[in-house]
Protein backbone atom coordinates (compact mmCIF):
# COMPACT_ATOMS: atom_id res chain seq x y z
CA UNK A 1 0.00 0.00 0.00
CA UNK A 2 1.26 3.47 -0.85
CA UNK A 3 1.28 5.35 2.42
CA UNK A 4 2.01 8.81 1.12
CA UNK A 5 1.22 10.86 -1.94
CA UNK A 6 0.80 14.43 -2.97
CA UNK A 7 -1.16 16.21 -5.67
CA UNK A 8 -0.33 19.62 -7.09
CA UNK A 9 -3.35 21.91 -7.35
CA UNK A 10 -2.45 24.16 -10.26
CA UNK A 11 -5.58 23.73 -12.31
CA UNK A 12 -9.18 22.86 -11.62
CA UNK A 13 -8.40 19.26 -12.58
CA UNK A 14 -6.07 19.10 -9.60
CA UNK A 15 -9.17 19.24 -7.39
CA UNK A 16 -10.57 16.11 -9.06
CA UNK A 17 -7.21 14.25 -8.94
CA UNK A 18 -6.73 15.09 -5.26
CA UNK A 19 -10.15 13.82 -4.17
CA UNK A 20 -9.79 10.67 -6.31
CA UNK A 21 -6.39 9.97 -4.74
CA UNK A 22 -7.95 10.53 -1.30
CA UNK A 23 -10.80 8.16 -1.99
CA UNK A 24 -8.44 5.44 -3.23
CA UNK A 25 -6.10 5.75 -0.26
CA UNK A 26 -8.97 5.79 2.25
CA UNK A 27 -10.39 2.67 0.61
CA UNK A 28 -6.99 0.94 0.95
CA UNK A 29 -6.80 1.94 4.62
CA UNK A 30 -10.19 0.28 5.15
CA UNK A 31 -12.58 3.21 5.60
CA UNK A 32 -16.21 2.44 4.84
CA UNK A 33 -18.11 4.02 2.01
CA UNK A 34 -19.46 6.93 4.03
CA UNK A 35 -16.06 7.81 5.51
CA UNK A 36 -14.52 7.59 2.04
CA UNK A 37 -17.06 10.18 0.90
CA UNK A 38 -16.34 12.37 3.96
CA UNK A 39 -12.60 12.27 3.27
CA UNK A 40 -12.99 12.89 -0.49
CA UNK A 41 -15.37 15.79 0.17
CA UNK A 42 -13.06 17.41 2.74
CA UNK A 43 -10.15 17.11 0.28
CA UNK A 44 -12.31 18.68 -2.42
CA UNK A 45 -13.09 21.69 -0.19
CA UNK A 46 -9.43 22.18 0.76
CA UNK A 47 -8.17 21.75 -2.81
CA UNK A 48 -10.79 24.20 -4.05
CA UNK A 49 -9.56 26.81 -1.59
CA UNK A 50 -6.03 26.42 -2.97
CA UNK A 51 -7.35 26.70 -6.52
CA UNK A 52 -9.51 29.75 -5.76
CA UNK A 53 -7.20 31.80 -3.57
CA UNK A 54 -3.60 30.91 -4.43
CA UNK A 55 -1.41 30.45 -7.49
CA UNK A 56 -0.40 27.00 -6.49
CA UNK A 57 -0.29 24.62 -3.62
CA UNK A 58 -0.56 20.96 -2.91
CA UNK A 59 -2.61 18.39 -1.08
CA UNK A 60 -0.57 15.75 0.72
CA UNK A 61 -2.11 12.47 1.81
CA UNK A 62 -0.59 10.19 4.38
CA UNK A 63 -1.50 7.07 6.35
CA UNK A 64 -0.89 7.80 10.03
CA UNK A 65 -0.83 5.73 13.19
CA UNK A 66 -1.18 6.89 16.80
CA UNK A 67 -1.12 4.15 19.39
CA UNK A 68 -3.61 1.58 18.16
CA UNK A 69 -5.38 4.16 15.99
CA UNK A 70 -4.94 4.22 12.25
CA UNK A 71 -6.09 6.99 10.00
CA UNK A 72 -5.54 9.25 7.07
CA UNK A 73 -3.96 12.67 7.24
CA UNK A 74 -4.64 15.41 4.72
CA UNK A 75 -2.21 18.30 4.52
CA UNK A 76 -3.17 21.31 2.42
CA UNK A 77 -0.20 23.59 1.86
CA UNK A 78 0.04 26.80 -0.14
CA UNK A 79 2.13 29.94 -0.34
CA UNK A 80 -0.82 32.17 -1.09
CA UNK A 81 -1.95 35.36 0.63
CA UNK A 82 -2.88 33.59 3.86
CA UNK A 83 -6.17 33.90 5.72
CA UNK A 84 -6.46 37.29 7.41
CA UNK A 85 -9.41 36.50 9.59
CA UNK A 86 -9.45 32.85 10.61
CA UNK A 87 -12.56 33.25 12.75
CA UNK A 88 -14.47 34.63 9.79
CA UNK A 89 -13.21 31.91 7.42
CA UNK A 90 -14.43 29.25 9.86
CA UNK A 91 -17.90 30.77 10.16
CA UNK A 92 -20.76 28.95 8.44
CA UNK A 93 -22.17 30.87 5.54
CA UNK A 94 -19.26 33.27 5.18
CA UNK A 95 -18.00 33.17 1.61
CA UNK A 96 -15.38 35.25 -0.12
CA UNK A 97 -15.87 33.43 -3.42
CA UNK A 98 -19.61 33.56 -3.97
CA UNK A 99 -19.97 29.96 -2.81
CA UNK A 100 -22.06 28.56 0.00
CA UNK A 101 -19.52 29.42 2.69
CA UNK A 102 -19.51 25.80 3.80
CA UNK A 103 -15.97 25.02 2.63
CA UNK A 104 -13.67 25.24 5.65
CA UNK A 105 -16.22 24.74 8.46
CA UNK A 106 -17.77 21.93 6.40
CA UNK A 107 -14.44 20.19 5.90
CA UNK A 108 -13.75 20.50 9.63
CA UNK A 109 -17.02 18.79 10.53
CA UNK A 110 -16.30 15.91 8.15
CA UNK A 111 -12.92 15.17 9.76
CA UNK A 112 -11.91 14.20 13.33
CA UNK A 113 -9.03 16.65 13.74
CA UNK A 114 -8.56 19.97 12.00
CA UNK A 115 -5.83 22.52 12.41
CA UNK A 116 -5.07 25.72 10.49
CA UNK A 117 -1.86 27.69 10.52
CA UNK A 118 -1.97 30.82 8.45
CA UNK A 119 -0.01 34.00 8.25
CA UNK A 120 -0.96 36.87 5.94
CA UNK A 121 1.50 36.94 3.04
CA UNK A 122 3.06 33.64 3.93
CA UNK A 123 0.47 31.06 3.05
CA UNK A 124 -1.62 28.51 4.82
CA UNK A 125 -1.14 24.98 6.08
CA UNK A 126 -4.23 23.00 7.04
CA UNK A 127 -3.86 19.57 8.62
CA UNK A 128 -6.86 17.30 8.98
CA UNK A 129 -7.10 13.71 10.21
CA UNK A 130 -9.80 11.06 10.02
CA UNK A 131 -9.41 8.02 12.27
CA UNK A 132 -10.56 4.55 11.35
CA UNK A 133 -13.27 3.37 13.73
CA UNK B 1 -16.91 16.65 -21.13
CA UNK B 2 -20.66 16.99 -21.72
CA UNK B 3 -23.49 15.35 -19.87
CA UNK B 4 -26.10 13.82 -22.23
CA UNK B 5 -29.64 15.18 -21.94
CA UNK B 6 -32.40 12.83 -23.13
CA UNK B 7 -35.87 13.93 -24.19
CA UNK B 8 -38.92 11.92 -23.15
CA UNK B 9 -42.11 13.65 -24.27
CA UNK B 10 -42.39 16.86 -22.31
CA UNK B 11 -39.65 15.76 -19.93
CA UNK B 12 -35.88 15.87 -20.02
CA UNK B 13 -33.93 13.05 -18.37
CA UNK B 14 -30.37 13.37 -17.20
CA UNK B 15 -28.26 10.70 -15.59
CA UNK B 16 -24.97 12.07 -14.32
CA UNK B 17 -22.44 9.26 -14.62
CA UNK B 18 -19.16 11.10 -14.48
CA UNK B 19 -17.08 12.59 -11.71
CA UNK B 20 -18.40 16.14 -11.64
CA UNK B 21 -15.68 18.71 -12.07
CA UNK B 22 -16.52 22.41 -12.03
CA UNK B 23 -16.36 22.95 -15.79
CA UNK B 24 -18.57 19.95 -16.54
CA UNK B 25 -21.10 21.15 -13.96
CA UNK B 26 -21.19 24.68 -15.38
CA UNK B 27 -21.43 23.39 -18.95
CA UNK B 28 -24.32 21.16 -17.88
CA UNK B 29 -26.09 24.16 -16.31
CA UNK B 30 -25.93 26.02 -19.62
CA UNK B 31 -26.80 23.02 -21.79
CA UNK B 32 -29.85 22.14 -19.69
CA UNK B 33 -31.29 25.67 -19.71
CA UNK B 34 -30.83 25.86 -23.49
CA UNK B 35 -32.57 22.51 -23.97
CA UNK B 36 -35.49 23.59 -21.77
CA UNK B 37 -35.79 26.69 -23.94
CA UNK B 38 -35.60 24.76 -27.23
CA UNK B 39 -37.92 21.90 -26.29
CA UNK B 40 -40.34 23.78 -24.07
CA UNK B 41 -39.85 21.09 -21.43
CA UNK B 42 -42.05 21.21 -18.34
CA UNK B 43 -40.26 18.70 -16.17
CA UNK B 44 -36.70 17.55 -15.62
CA UNK B 45 -35.32 14.59 -13.71
CA UNK B 46 -31.64 14.71 -12.77
CA UNK B 47 -30.50 11.31 -11.57
CA UNK B 48 -27.47 11.32 -9.26
CA UNK B 49 -27.26 7.57 -8.58
CA UNK B 50 -23.69 7.33 -9.91
CA UNK B 51 -22.43 10.47 -8.21
CA UNK B 52 -20.18 9.50 -5.31
CA UNK B 53 -19.30 12.93 -3.97
CA UNK B 54 -20.87 16.38 -3.95
CA UNK B 55 -18.87 19.19 -2.38
CA UNK B 56 -20.28 22.58 -1.42
CA UNK B 57 -19.46 24.21 -4.76
CA UNK B 58 -21.03 21.45 -6.88
CA UNK B 59 -24.04 21.54 -4.52
CA UNK B 60 -24.37 25.26 -5.18
CA UNK B 61 -24.31 24.71 -8.96
CA UNK B 62 -26.96 21.98 -8.66
CA UNK B 63 -29.14 24.22 -6.46
CA UNK B 64 -28.70 27.05 -8.96
CA UNK B 65 -29.72 24.78 -11.88
CA UNK B 66 -32.96 23.93 -10.07
CA UNK B 67 -33.70 27.59 -9.34
CA UNK B 68 -32.86 28.73 -12.88
CA UNK B 69 -35.05 26.02 -14.41
CA UNK B 70 -37.89 27.08 -12.08
CA UNK B 71 -37.48 30.66 -13.31
CA UNK B 72 -37.99 29.38 -16.84
CA UNK B 73 -41.12 27.53 -15.74
CA UNK B 74 -39.76 24.00 -15.59
CA UNK B 75 -39.84 21.76 -12.54
CA UNK B 76 -36.79 19.75 -11.53
CA UNK B 77 -36.60 16.65 -9.37
CA UNK B 78 -33.28 15.25 -8.17
CA UNK B 79 -33.21 11.47 -7.79
CA UNK B 80 -30.93 8.73 -6.54
CA UNK B 81 -28.83 10.70 -4.05
CA UNK B 82 -26.51 8.16 -2.40
CA UNK B 83 -26.63 7.69 1.41
CA UNK B 84 -22.98 8.79 1.70
CA UNK B 85 -23.69 11.94 -0.32
CA UNK B 86 -26.76 12.79 1.81
CA UNK B 87 -24.73 12.29 5.00
CA UNK B 88 -21.78 14.44 3.91
CA UNK B 89 -23.99 17.25 2.60
CA UNK B 90 -25.97 17.52 5.83
CA UNK B 91 -22.84 17.24 8.00
CA UNK B 92 -21.25 20.05 6.03
CA UNK B 93 -24.35 22.17 6.56
CA UNK B 94 -25.45 22.17 2.92
CA UNK B 95 -29.21 21.75 2.86
CA UNK B 96 -30.35 22.23 -0.76
CA UNK B 97 -33.61 23.43 0.77
CA UNK B 98 -36.62 23.71 -1.49
CA UNK B 99 -35.18 21.24 -3.98
CA UNK B 100 -37.62 18.39 -4.73
CA UNK B 101 -36.03 14.95 -4.50
CA UNK B 102 -37.10 11.35 -4.94
CA UNK B 103 -35.55 7.98 -4.21
CA UNK B 104 -35.22 6.82 -7.80
CA UNK B 105 -35.99 7.66 -11.41
CA UNK B 106 -39.41 6.00 -11.35
CA UNK B 107 -40.56 7.91 -8.25
CA UNK B 108 -39.02 11.07 -9.67
CA UNK B 109 -41.17 10.85 -12.77
CA UNK B 110 -44.26 10.19 -10.63
CA UNK B 111 -43.47 13.22 -8.50
CA UNK B 112 -43.11 15.41 -11.59
CA UNK B 113 -46.41 14.14 -12.97
CA UNK B 114 -48.18 14.94 -9.69
CA UNK B 115 -46.66 18.42 -9.54
CA UNK B 116 -47.50 19.23 -13.15
CA UNK B 117 -51.06 17.90 -12.99
CA UNK B 118 -51.81 19.01 -9.44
Amino acid sequence: MRTQSSVEIGTEWGIVSARQAGRELSKEVGFNNVDQARIATAISELARNIYLYTDNGMIGLEVVERGCLKGIKIVSRDEGPGIENLGEAMTDGHSSSNGLGAGLPGAKRLMDEFDIESEPGKGTVITAIKWLR
Amino acid sequence: MRIPILKLGKYLLISIQVELDDQTALQFQEDLLNRIHEEGSEGIVVDLTSVEMIDSYIAKIIGDVVEMSNLMGAKVVLTGIQPSVAITLVEMGVTLSGVPTALNLEQGLEKLQEELEG
